[in-house]
């Protein structure tokens, strides 16, 4: 597979080490109430669909950059990446 | 002699000597064994897999189910080679196989007089009885009967190797519709790969005699590929098999750079793998020839009817003088008027059609059917059934059959394409769902006349170019022939009760198909489960489409209903050699050597596998004998005096940013946001399910700069994971991490002598004694005037200990400055087993605790995870299962007596305890004889080990026979409170 | 119809005309007592044994394809019950006692070869963790067996010893492991079921469950409302597609595992073996193929083919290990669809939804367990308690913190 690095251009996926699901961006907060229960589903329950999943990769033979692609599980066609940085602002994680 | 006189693309005036089962012939180069063989007058070449069936050439190419020899000696010999493809080269060896004593002779022939109780999936319904009888009796004299050729147990002398390679277009195939692809994307400039299995470039064009324009097809081809050469852009891989189609362009190939040789040039691979990246891809494969299904199809002589008129067209032979053709479909003419035209004898060609057309030169039989054949080892005749019943007798040494020609799809099907069925030519095209960026022409798109073929893949290219925005120039092409096809579908003679095969390799009989057919293995996947079809190493090129019209023509269903199994790679088989390139032997992978590499060399050190690394096991000294002297040697002149360790395979992470501390205040689960500069700290890292995943220390050297260790198996995870907290979770924090294992050399200075010594090392403007440089502190220093250095007080070994590190270019040096300066202490270098000693004394954790099974409270240091902070794996960590206040907790065990052997992975029971499951409290994870205590020692998991001091247990083995009690203690053997390395 | 030598000769002098089919191809009938989802062979097993063991009448099983085709039909075919873990080794040492004597009880050669399988050793970390595991299989009642790196080359002396990156210092060998010809099982399974009146409707797609007050009341297909008092679903790689029609999400990810084959040779490997250094097991089948694979691709997939850096990684490993695999020749890959959890071991379970039941997450290994699993499904949906071996195959696992996690990765599927 070839991954369209958003910095680097197409890199071989051979690069990159495979995390999982994007969700895992959406840690909980650890001291909040609730976090068991929200921390379960974090962790261990997951989509898995036949069709888009969005999906963390790392670059670790490149620039170690984490990155978001969304990719087809049945086809493999890769339809955008992003740098998973960028996601994380974007879906309000900050510091 | 059946070589033809004139003609072929042969080189007449040499000749090359060669063997085949020991008998020396003569051939040319341009022959292929096969053409070698044939025009030496050997037809029988080999044997099939189930019946062992004496069998000639098949095919003209890659193709070929039958003529499978193994080729070349020792460790290169070669099972199950194609003698189709396997060019000639000059003292080429090659022997049958499958067969013994003799190919003439075979034992296992009787399975072909018992081969009505060798159904397909006989095996399925008997061998039960006695139970105990299938590995011992049963199983043995199968295994023994199958298999094809063998394979050597020496290595493989030769080298392989990898490239990749980027081009705008590939081209699959380099005959007509190829080279016009070719020669148009080259012309505008594309960068283009075309590559082709064969080693002369033209595909049909070097079998056919028809023109192209004035030039005859081979002679255009050859004009071609010289024009295509010249042209940089250009690459042109001869004897290269495209062997799939990945995922977003990607094929792999590979290049046979030296099999056409006796062996490969100096220094050169045998075979290279390439994997080419493509923007786009043309297939132009060609097409299958199939045979037909008759009595008794299979016997050397019998071949396809395009094969035979190849070997007469380019290799200028003939397996006979008389010859006939059977056929549903013009093509079949072709080859008769071919054969006619070399002066063979053409018995006639038997046209299973009524309105068959006329041949010159020939008889027709039209709407006629062949029956049978005869002749044991080799063709002698055929019956034919002619359209009013008559049945005639043929006396022939050949017969071409001919029943229509497959378009070779298998690459357009690598990914989830499904081929589609054409009623106009009878045969599956390649369906929609193409690999990403493939185009088909040319015969594999069921263009086949030459005339279209040349167009369909000027066509494509065109495409492709405008696709890439680039104008391109239809070439002018020449004028070829451009006949229709005319084909009416025709499978299998029936009203037999003789075998006729479809899968030759595999002995698959249209009885085998109909057997399947009435147990319900209907479905085509079920088919070629149950009777094997297709599964040879052919895959059933030649044998699918049959085994499918004849399972559609039982079900009642149309081919298309019935479908097509799956093709998958590789196209043809590849050398796991090529696959496995120069990652072979020792550099499997590559070796990670430490800074103090090449001096412990000098020490005689006997080196262990440590991940990649390789590091320094134990130093042996003259007169010592056995590994544990060297080993308890170490571990007493560290404790006595000093020693010294290179510990450089510890991961380093530099954690530097205004947030460093509030990161690791998170990463770890214990706390990091207070600890002062100049100081370092113990740290335990949990993984998000709570569970322990690295351990390491944290020096803090400024207040926005902190040095990361990590366990050397984790090192890089523990960088990954840090990434993707800082990355993905906290975006938004202001710290910055890089590895830094490679770029300092550490070594650990132990034993109550590591400060004097060091003091003779460090520049005298540093403080080392206790209140200058106390027990977990750190800092930067200089060393031997001036090198920049680090230096950190923590102990592994339980003892006064400091790390020191200075950048790796200065590590070979700073371990012999060390050792010079160390003499006066006798300062001893100490490897992996001593530090592991030495651990285990002390009672630490390392990779045999941290088995990503254990959490903090297993480890004893559930204390550590704070309930204060949100740390990563602190909410998981607090689940019910994992927080047993009778769960496993890591403690010591001293043997009763000291000499009884404790072994790591022993269990842990109650003495008197029966050895079965439910007895079981625990495990030993790592034990060591400590010198120390002059005892065998042990730290283990015990369920509610921390209450159990003083207990008495079963460490018991069955598995190496040892059973020892034992005493629960702590797990710190050694200066439990800790004073010596305060010292 | 009894299998036999008698009966083949019987048959093979009359022209074959007397074999029927293995199966029948009926029509599903509007109600079952109990529906299995998935013709696999962990479904089909699980039928036949409610219809043999438990005596369950009324049985469906409910096949989107051809039985089968999925991962039964698509794996390296190894037995053994080398688990480490006290959740899994009972389970497993169940299954190979099954598979002992399986074919006596199909009536049916599955080809049961019991020619051990031998893990290699090649650090002392690694003989530490062996050691610990053969000593549990022991307590467990099974077989193990620690070799010498001496006595390993005296089984398989064209390994590689002399020239190795990473040398051979022993194995843990486990004599009673083996192989069983995969497509067999599916079929003396469904043969099986068939004759105690299952019946096995092929060709029939789920595309939903029927769900009322919490009760699941059947299942929709291709082919209408199939109603059953029971649903049991074992459907492998594609476990979190069919949940989510019941609005479930799995602790389950799917990816594709790559399997190998070489072109035939005559026999050259006694058993089956797993290289400790890399990523490469290997057997050779009857028909002379070795057959192999190595490690997940790692990433999502519901594709049944994977790319080639994984399979030059096998090749390698190959090499690595038996330097004389140079010029043998790799005949087909393909892929299959692994249904990964998030510990690496599998779950047998009901739902949360009264009437559906679950078998899934079985990763890589999930032929092996076939007969157990089919049993201990069968098991759970007869007496709706869990079989003794399966206890803890548990969805509340995970949120208890009761992981059986044999490899120690963790939550991350493509890990294990």
């Amino acid at each position: 597979m070839i991954i369209n690095h958003p910095l680097l251009g197409p890199c071989d996926a051979q690069e990159f080490t495979y995390l999982g699901d994007a969700r895992l961006i959406e840690r909980p907060d650890g001291m909040a109430d609730g976090a068991a229960a929200a921390f379960f589903d974090y962790a261990y329950l997951r989509e898995n669909p036949a069709g888009e999943h969005r999906e963390l990769w790392f670059h670790e033979q490149g620039d170690r950059s984490w990155l978001v692609v969304t990719r087809n599980t049945l086809t493999h066609d890769i339809i955008s990446v992003e740098l998973a940085r960028d996601v994380a602002r974007r879906q309000g994680r900050s510091a | 002699m059946n070589r033809l006189s004139t003609g072929g693309q042969i080189d007449r005036a040499k000749t090359f000597r060669f063997t085949f089962d020991g008998v020396p012939y003569d051939g040319h180069p341009g022959d292929t064994l096969a053409s070698a063989l044939l025009a030496n007058g050997v037809r029988l070449m080999g044997r099939s897999f189930k019946y062992h069936r004496p069998r000639g050439v098949l095919t003209a190419g890659s193709e070929e189910p039958n003529a499978l020899v193994q080729l070349r000696n020792g460790g290169r010999q070669e099972p199950n080679t194609r003698a189709t493809t396997a060019e000639l080269f000059n003292g080429l060896t090659a022997v049958s196989q499958n067969a013994w004593p003799s190919l003439k002779f075979d034992a296992l022939a009787i399975n072909d007089r018992l081969s009505n109780f060798l159904t397909a999936g006989f095996y399925y319904k008997t061998f039960m009885w006695p139970a105990a009888f299938w590995e011992k009796l049963y199983e043995p004299i199968i295994r023994r009967a199958a298999g094809l050729g063998s394979i050597t147990t020496e290595p493989d002398p030769d080298s392989y190797d990898k490239g990749f390679l980027h081009c705008d277009l590939l081209i699959i195939g380099a005959g007509p519709a190829g080279l016009a692809a070719a020669l148009t994307a080259g012309r505008a400039g594309a960068r283009v790969i075309l590559a082709d299995e064969d080693f002369r470039m033209g595909g049909r064009l070097n079998a056919e005699t028809h023109a192209l324009g004035e030039q005859s097809g081979a002679d255009w081809a050859a004009a071609i590929v010289a024009e295509l050469a010249s042209m940089p852009n250009i690459r042109l891989l001869t004897r290269t098999t495209i062997l799939g189609a990945f995922d977003h362009g990607i094929y792999g190939a590979v290049e046979r750079v030296a099999d056409h040789l006796p062996e490969p040039a100096p220094g050169k691979p045998r075979q290279i793998l390439w994997r080419i990246y493509s923007k786009a891809a043309v297939l132009c494969a060609g097409a299958i020839e199939r045979p037909i299904a008759f009595a008794n199809n299979d016997r050397p002589g019998i071949m396809m009817a395009g094969a035979l008129r190849t070997y007469v067209n380019r290799w200028a032979v003939t397996p006979a003088q008389t010859v006939a053709v059977f056929t549903n479909n013009d093509d079949g003419h072709r080859t008769a008027r071919d054969l006619l035209a070399r002066g063979l004898d053409v018995a006639a060609i038997i046209d299973t059609r009524a309105d068959a057309p006329a041949c010159d030169g020939a008889q027709v039989m039209a709407g006629a059917q062949v029956i049978d054949s005869a002749g044991r080892l080799g063709l002698k005749s055929v019956t034919v059934r002619q359209a009013d019943g008559r049945e005639h007798q043929l006396k022939l040494g050949a017969l071409g059959m001919s029943g229509g020609w497959n378009p070779n799809v298998a690459l357009s099907s690598h990914q989830r394409g499904r081929p589609q069925w054409n009623d106009e030519i009878a045969a599956f095209l390649p369906g929609a769902d193409l690999p990403q960026g493939m185009q088909v022409a040319g015969a594999a798109a069921g263009r086949f006349s030459t005339q279209a073929a040349l167009a369909s893949g000027a066509d494509a290219a065109m495409q492709v170019l405008s696709d890439m925005g680039k104008t391109g120039h239809a070439p002018d092409l020449p004028m070829a022939e451009d006949g229709k096809t005319r084909i009416t579908p025709f499978w299998h003679v029936g009203g037999t009760k003789a075998r006729a095969w479809l899968d030759f390799q595999n002995d698959v009989t249209v009885k085998d198909v109909t057997l399947a057919h009435q147990e319900g293995f209907r479905s085509v996947e079920h088919l070629k489960r149950y009777t094997t079809l297709g599964m040879a190493t052919d895959q059933g090129k030649t044998a699918n489409m049959g085994g499918l019209a004849v399972m559609a023509e039982l079900t009642g269903q149309s081919i298309a209903q019935t479908g097509t199994t799956m093709f998958r790679p590789p196209y043809t088989p590849v050398a796991m050699g090529a696959l496995a390139g120069r990652s072979v032997g020792r550099d499997f992978r590559p070796f990670r050597l430490t800074p103090s590499h090449k001096w412990a060399v000098e020490q005689g050190a006997t080196f262990v596998e440590v991940g990649m690394w390789l590091r320094a096991q134990w130093f042996p000294q003259p007169g010592e004998s056995d590994w544990r002297q060297s080993v308890d040697r170490e571990v007493r002149a560290t404790r006595s005096s000093v020693g010294v360790c290179d510990v450089t395979t510890l991961g380093k992470i530099d954690v530097q940013g205004r947030d460093a501390a509030a990161f690791l205040n998170r990463i770890y689960c214990n706390g990091f946001a207070k600890l002062a500069v100049g100081r370092v700290r113990y740290g335990l890292m949990l993984r998000e399910d709570g569970i322990a995943m690295d351990d390491g220390t944290a020096a803090r050297l400024a207040d926005d700069h902190f040095v990361v260790t990590t366990t050397t198996a984790n090192a890089v995870a523990v960088f990954r994971h840090m990434e993707f907290a800082r990355q993905c979770l906290w975006p938004d924090m202001d710290v910055q991490l890089i590895s830094t294992t490679e770029a300092w050399a550490q070594f650990a200075v132990a034993g109550p002598n590591s400060r004097a010594l060091l003091q003779k090392i460090v520049d005298p403007e540093f403080d080392l004694s206790n209140d200058g440089f106390p027990f977990m502190a750190c800092g930067e220093i200089t060393v031997c005037g001036g090198c920049p250095a680090r230096l950190f007080r923590i102990s592994f070994s339980g003892e006064l200990a400091f790390e020191i590190a200075v950048p790796t270019r200065y590590g070979d040096a700073l371990i012999r400055r060390l050792m010079a300066a160390g003499h006066e202490f006798g300062v001893t270098p100490y490897g992996t087993e001593a530090l592991g000693v030495m651990r285990i004394e002390k009672g630490h954790a390392a990779g045999n605790e941290l088995n990503g099974q254990t959490t903090a409270l297993n480890l004893g240091m559930g204390r550590m995870v704070s309930d204060k902070k949100d740390s990563i794996g602190a909410v998981l960590s607090r689940r019910e299962g994992l927080q047993d206040e009778k769960g496993l907790r890591l403690v010591g065990f001293m043997p009763r007596n000291p000499q009884d052997r404790v072994i790591a992975g022993a269990h842990l029971l109650e003495t008197g305890a029966e050895l079965r499951a439910a007895n079981d409290l625990g495990y030993v994870t790592s034990a060591c004889y400590s010198p120390t205590l002059n005892s065998y020692i042990a730290i283990g998991f015990l369920k509610a080990g921390d209450a159990r001091l003083g207990d008495v247990l079963r460490a018991a083995s069955p598995l190496t026979g040892h059973d020892t009690e034992v005493t629960v203690v702590s797990p710190h053997f050694i200066d439990p409170e800790g004073e010596r390395l305060r010292a | 119809m009894r299998y036999s030598a008698f009966r083949l000769l019987k048959e093979a002098l009359s022209g074959h005309k007397g074999w029927t089919p293995a199966w029948r191809n009926p029509a599903p009938k509007p109600h079952y007592d109990i529906v299995i989802v998935g013709g696999g062979g962990h479904g089909l097993a699980t039928a036949y044994y409610l219809a043999r063991k438990f005596r369950q009448h009324n049985i469906a099983v409910i096949e989107k394809g051809w039985i089968g085709g999925g991962n039964v039909g698509r794996n390296t075919t190894i037995i053994r019950s080398n688990y480490l873990l006290d959740g899994n080794e009972p389970f497993y040492e169940f299954s190979l006692k099954l598979w002992e004597g399986l074919e006596q009880d199909l009536n049916y050669n599955a080809m049961v070869s019991q020619r051990g399988i031998l893990n290699l050793i090649h650090t002392d970390a690694q003989r530490d963790a062996f050691t610990r595991r053969g000593n549990g299989m022991i307590l467990h009642g099974a077989d193990a067996e620690l070799l010498s790196a001496e006595q390993v080359r005296r089984e398989y002396p064209f390994l590689n010893f002399d020239n190795a990156r990473f040398p051979i210092k022993g194995g843990l060998a486990q004599r009673r492991g083996g192989t069983v010809r995969h497509d067999a099982v599916a079929w003396g399974y469904a043969r099986g079921a068939d004759t105690h009146g299952v019946d096995i409707i092929q060709n029939c797609e789920v595309t939903g469950f029927r769900i009322e007050n919490g009760a699941c009341l059947g299942v929709e297909t291709s082919r209408g409302f199939i109603g059953a008092g029971k649903v049991g679903v074992a459907v492998a790689g594609n476990s979190s597609r069919i949940m989510a029609h019941a609005g479930m999400r799995l602790p389950i990810e799917s990816h594709v595992l790559q399997a190998f084959v070489s072109e035939g040779l005559k026999p050259v490997l006694p058993g089956v073996i797993t290289f400790g250094a890399g990523h490469f097991y290997c057997s050779q089948s009857d028909k002379g193929g070795l057959v192999f694979g190595g490690d997940i691709d790692g990433y999502n997939s519901y594709a049944q083919r994977g790319n080639l850096p994984v399979i030059e990684d096998v090749a390698e490993g190959g090499m690595a290990l038996f330097p004389g695999l140079g010029r043998v020749r790799l005949l087909r890959m393909w892929g299959g669809i692994m249904d990964m959890s998030m510990d690496g071991s599998p779950i047998i379970d009901r739902t949360h939804i009264q009437g559906l039941y679950f078998n899934g997450g079985w990763c890589y290994g999930g032929f092996k367990a076939t007969p157990a699993s089919g049993w201990c499904f069968a098991h759970l949906l007869a007496t709706d308690a869990p079989h003794p071996t399966a206890a803890a195959y548990r969805f509340d696992r995970f949120r208890k913190g009761r992981m059986i996690d044999e490899k120690g990765m963790g939550a991350q599927p493509n890990l294990h």
